[in-house]
């Protein structure tokens, strides 16, 4: 579904040209969900952003549903295939378009027909009922308005979803909410997931392989088991799990 | 405790909106002595409030009462302005949760941290320049001296979080509020933060209100937690026990986590249920 070869990104012009990410390099079957874990400035989201088109400059290689991409351009038939989930739900939807404008655009965008009823439809899986369509981000709560910019990224029917740190934003019983939300349209549409998060649990939850990234390049790839266990074959690896499941104290 | 540090009763906080008043904190009770108190909930539950409250930072039209809030035997609700900035800063500090917006960005770090120590002793620039020196060498900044004359931006997230931490602890206040103080870091990072915070309070015996959604973060950190719900704490327990906690509310915020030790299928969801708002007192357990 998704490939990623000798992948390299920079920011900014030489002489201060800024390199996020080197050498990356993973592949995502067709079904599977993958996740980007590590620090940041480690480059996980940079990777999303090259795919999508978002980002700077990158050399390397870039295959979806085994077609090359290029540049920034992406085709019609690309946005079609991938979408996008942002980290913010507070900064990704427009503040004056409501919950109806923001999917009918989308879905105009698309070229879809029955708009109406696909709104409708839309907003039945992501778990809002028809009585959230007409209002206002601002109306919202953070998981309300999560669940739109995922209902948004669905309006395409894509087959990939590129998710940036989906819930690192909102609550725990909120997370849990949109976690399960995914896992759930994963399953009933046969989707593939790519994920980064700083969360390893959240990861190890969500994902069936795994890529630790620091400093821009891919440290490890594992299966989540592997994860769990704290099998991990780099040191840095296993550091960040220990760094993030406990803190203990050095005084008694 | 025989005697505490800062003791609260029947604490709330309310603001007036268009559809009638909103009670942000709806009578909180606590004492703090010289130990590491978590303060947990989630966005909305009025954690932070009771921080700012404590520190007089609740804005007008917003209105602040109290049966008791005293800092050592003294009432410090609603002092008068001058008052309250004689107190703050020397007496109780806070650290914020992101330092980028809590840094001065115009001005180089070491004339901040100076800035809030000559305010609150009367020293000398010389006197607070080692003082500052002295701060960022107590927080684990390496290379002080260069440090010293740097902008916020800079530094690392880390580092601006740590800065913070020394400018608050300059003039060595008895209360550290800490609001979220390392959910805006890296893992690596924040246990480097958590323990400088862990030595200042086992050495300088202060006491830490340590505010923070993070259940797992606090058990491990903090000695005592509050759990906070819709305004009220509607449970209190000894750190240690937190795993045992006996309202369904701490229970359901446990349950929603995704661990790595322990695999499902679906995570648990959180019923919330209406009674949790009118449960007082709150539950105790070990503590």
């Amino acid at each position: 579904m998704l490939k990623v070869e000798n992948l390299d990104v920079w920011f900014g012009d030489l002489p201060e040209r800024v390199h996020a990410v080197r050498q990356a390099s993973f592949s995502v079957a067709a079904g599977e969900s993958f996740g980007l874990v590590g620090e940041s400035g480690s480059g996980k989201s940079t990777i999303l952003r090259a795919i999508t088109g978002l980002a700077g400059g990158w050399s390397g290689r870039i295959e979806v549903a085994g077609e090359a991409v290029s540049g920034r351009h992406r085709s019609r038939a690309f946005h079609k295939t991938v979408q996008m989930v942002f980290q913010d739900p507070y900064a990704s939807l427009h503040p004056r378009h409501s919950v109806d404008r923001v999917l009918s655009e989308t879905l105009h965008l698309q070229g879809m027909d029955q708009i109406d009823a696909r709104i409708t439809r839309l907003l039945d899986s992501v778990g809002l009922g028809r009585g959230f369509r007409f209002r206002y981000p601002h109306q919202l709560s953070g998981g309300q308005r999560q669940r739109v910019a995922i209902a948004r990224a669905l309006a395409a029917e894509p087959r990939l979803l590129l998710l940036d740190e989906p819930t690192s934003a909102l609550d725990v019983s909120v997370q849990a909410e949109i976690l399960n939300l995914l896992s759930d349209l994963r399953k009933d549409r046969g989707l593939t997931f790519v994920m980064v998060s700083h969360d390893l649990a959240v990861v190890a939850h969500m994902c069936d392989r795994l890529a630790v990234m620091r400093g821009g390049e891919v440290v490890e790839q594992m299966a989540a088991p592997v994860l769990r266990s704290g099998q991990a074959h780099s040191a840095y690896a296993r550091d960040l799990l220990a760094a993030s499941s406990s803190y203990r104290r050095e005084s008694a | 405790m025989s005697d505490p540090l800062l003791s609260i009763r029947d604490l709330r906080v309310s603001f007036p909106t268009r559809s009638g008043l909103f009670q942000a904190v709806r009578g909180v009770s606590f004492d703090l002595g010289r130990e590491r108190l978590g303060v947990v909930g989630e966005s909305g539950s009025g954690k932070s409030m009771t921080g700012r409250a404590i520190l007089g930072l609740v804005r007008p039209p917003g209105k602040v009462t109290a049966e008791r809030m005293d800092l050592g035997g003294q009432s410090i609700l609603n002092l008068p302005e001058s008052k309250m900035r004689a107190l703050r800063g020397a007496r109780i500090s806070m650290v914020m949760q992101d330092p980028k917006f809590s840094l001065n960005p115009v001005m180089t770090v070491g004339q901040q941290i100076m800035e809030s120590y000559r305010l609150h002793s009367g020293q000398g620039g010389r006197a607070a320049r080692d003082k500052a020196l002295d701060m960022l060498r107590a927080v684990q900044i390496r290379d002080p001296e260069r440090v010293f004359d740097a902008y916020p931006h800079e530094v690392s997230g880390g580092m601006g979080q740590r800065i913070m931490i020394a400018m608050m602890l300059a003039p060595d206040p008895e209360i550290l509020i800490a609001d979220e103080p390392t959910s805006a870091l890296d893992v690596s990072v924040r246990n480097e933060v958590l323990r400088i915070m862990d030595k200042l309070v086992t050495e300088r015996g202060m006491g830490l209100i340590f505010i923070s959604h993070d259940l797992n973060l606090v058990a491990q950190f903090c000695d005592r937690v509050l759990i906070m719900y819709a305004g009220q704490v509607v449970e209190e327990l000894a750190a240690k026990d937190l795993h045992n906690a006996r309202h369904p509310y701490t229970q359901g915020l446990l349950n929603s986590l995704p661990r790595l030790d322990h695999q499902v299928d679906r995570l648990a969801v959180l019923q919330r249920q209406d009674s949790w708002r009118d449960q007082t007192p709150p539950l105790r357990s070990g503590a």
